[in-house]
């Protein structure tokens, strides 16, 4: 009798929990904003055992890069000086032409103030569902960082903030499968939206199956969503295809290695406030 | 199994998780530590702890990982995408709930059948996942079967170290067989 109650009560249990997960999933279907006060409070409390946790990782590998995996590091010394040098002369080469620019800029009556405002952040956790791609960094609210701000790393473009708490921030990285910016073909300026597959590549949507991309193009923001500023890297053309005879087909491996990411900016100011003069094309 | 331990146990998977998915291949989905912290609670606890842990593990990994809604237009197309609270939480409270009715009613206490559990289970996992997610979200791409099945002998292969490892403890393997495996029995008897 008692295994007959345990059991029963077991069963009751489950439907019970099937049926709220249920009523959850149908909130969330009915109405477009979902439940952000259980993701907010969820991700609130965990944020703080992440920090944890990668203070503590962060330790070991400090303490494993710092004694322990020091072989090579004298060649590796020279190698790095050799490249500081060609990157200095190429410094020197690419100021020139923008001083050059600016003259130009000047002349023509532009006036582009492109100084974006920054908050420095580090990463101190991912995602905690395979599903999905996000990244938690160790600024929130309280630092400034809002909903909506893009981040961004020195390769190129990260992704956005979708949940700020007042320590802490959840980024969605590009390549989830929830994720889009507007984007074009720095070439030839070919418009686009490039979405998040879920893997490593990055899929160029809604460019005209006449419009001129071939592999080996860069792909930068336009800034015409209103979340990323224009300009900024987001990968390379891997592969076009023709499609569906209206749009390409089309591939972009992100410039962002995202399994090394440490240090990342969140942009303060929203694209129209980030690149004054510059508005959606 | 205290729901302090099954508690302890899903914090520790979600830390771990999160802490070792950014040096992992994005896209890869080569392991979910909180899967099998639920499968392993479910064969221990049996089929309560099972789905509580499933439940409560789900809802955990699905709110952490939620992006919300996001809506990008350009030009010619609209593109919209929302990630979903819950269906992680359901698929997870039945593989538990099952995976703990299966630890009570069969022998699951050597390497072999404790890796066809966690094998099983995440595949069942993934199909549910996968199928209920694309009743709400028609864009939504199932991982390959490849990815699918490299997952799931990566969870066997995890699930029946972490059992190996906890069994090391001194006492745990004796205590184990006089507590809960004699309850399990004892169920059944009855």
């Amino acid at each position: 009798m008692p295994a007959t109650d345990f059991r029963q009560r077991t069963a009751v249990l489950f439907i019970a929990v099937l049926v709220g997960h249920v009523l959850l999933i149908s909130a969330q279907v009915n109405s477009r904003g979902g439940v952000p006060l259980l993701e907010m409070v969820t991700f609130g409390a965990f944020s703080e055992v992440q920090r944890g946790a990668a203070g503590l990782t962060g330790g070991l590998r400090g303490g494993w890069s710092g004694y322990v995996s020091l072989r090579g590091v004298r060649a590796e010394n020279e190698q790095l000086r050799r490249q500081l040098g060609e990157l200095q002369v190429a410094f020197q080469q690419e100021r020139a032409k923008a001083e050059r620019t600016r003259q130009l800029e000047r002349l023509l009556g532009f006036q582009h103030d492109v100084q974006i405002e920054t908050i420095p952040a580090s990463v101190i956790g991912a995602s905690a569902s395979s599903e999905f791609h996000t990244l938690t960094i160790d600024r929130g609210s309280n630092a400034g960082v809002a909903r909506n701000m893009a981040v961004i790393a020195p390769t190129g473009v990260v992704g956005r903030i979708v949940t700020p708490t007042a320590h802490a921030a959840k980024v969605q990285v590009l390549i989830d499968r929830n994720a889009a910016a507007g984007a074009l073909v720095e070439r030839s300026r070919a418009q686009g939206v490039v979405v998040g597959a879920a893997v490593e590549l990055l899929r160029m949507d809604y460019v005209a199956v006449t419009a001129d991309v071939k592999a080996g193009d860069t792909i930068v923001t336009s800034g015409i969503d209103g979340i990323y500023p224009k300009g900024f890297v987001i990968g390379k053309v891997e592969s076009v295809e023709g499609g569906n005879g209206i749009y390409k087909a089309i591939r972009v491996r992100p410039s962002v290695d995202f399994n090394r990411l440490e240090e990342i900016l969140v942009v303060k100011a929203p694209p129209s406030q980030a690149l004054p003069g510059e508005g959606p094309s | 199994m205290k729901t302090v331990g099954v508690g302890l146990i899903i914090v520790i998977a979600l830390a771990l998780q999160t802490s070792l998915a950014r040096f992992l291949t994005p896209g890869a989905n080569v392991i979910d530590l909180v899967f099998v912290a639920v499968v392993y609670i479910a064969l221990t606890g049996g089929a309560g702890a099972g789905l509580i842990a499933g439940a409560v593990a789900g809802l955990a990994q699905d709110s952490l990982a939620a992006t919300g809604t996001s809506m990008i237009s350009v030009g010619a197309g609209v593109v919209t995408a929302r990630s979903i609270i819950g269906i992680g939480g359901l698929a997870k409270t039945v593989v538990g709930f099952v995976a703990g009715v299966i630890g009570s009613q069969f022998i699951v206490a050597r390497p072999l059948p404790r890796a066809l559990v966690f094998f099983t289970a995440t595949v069942a996992h993934a199909i549910m996942f996968g199928g209920l997610y694309r009743v709400i979200d028609p864009i939504y791409a199932q991982p390959t079967y490849g990815a699918m099945f490299s997952q799931a002998g990566a969870h066997a292969l995890v699930g029946v170290l972490m059992f190996q490892i906890v069994e090391l403890i001194p006492g745990v393997a004796d205590r184990r067989r006089s507590m809960g495996g004699g309850m399990h029995i004892n169920r059944r008897l009855d």
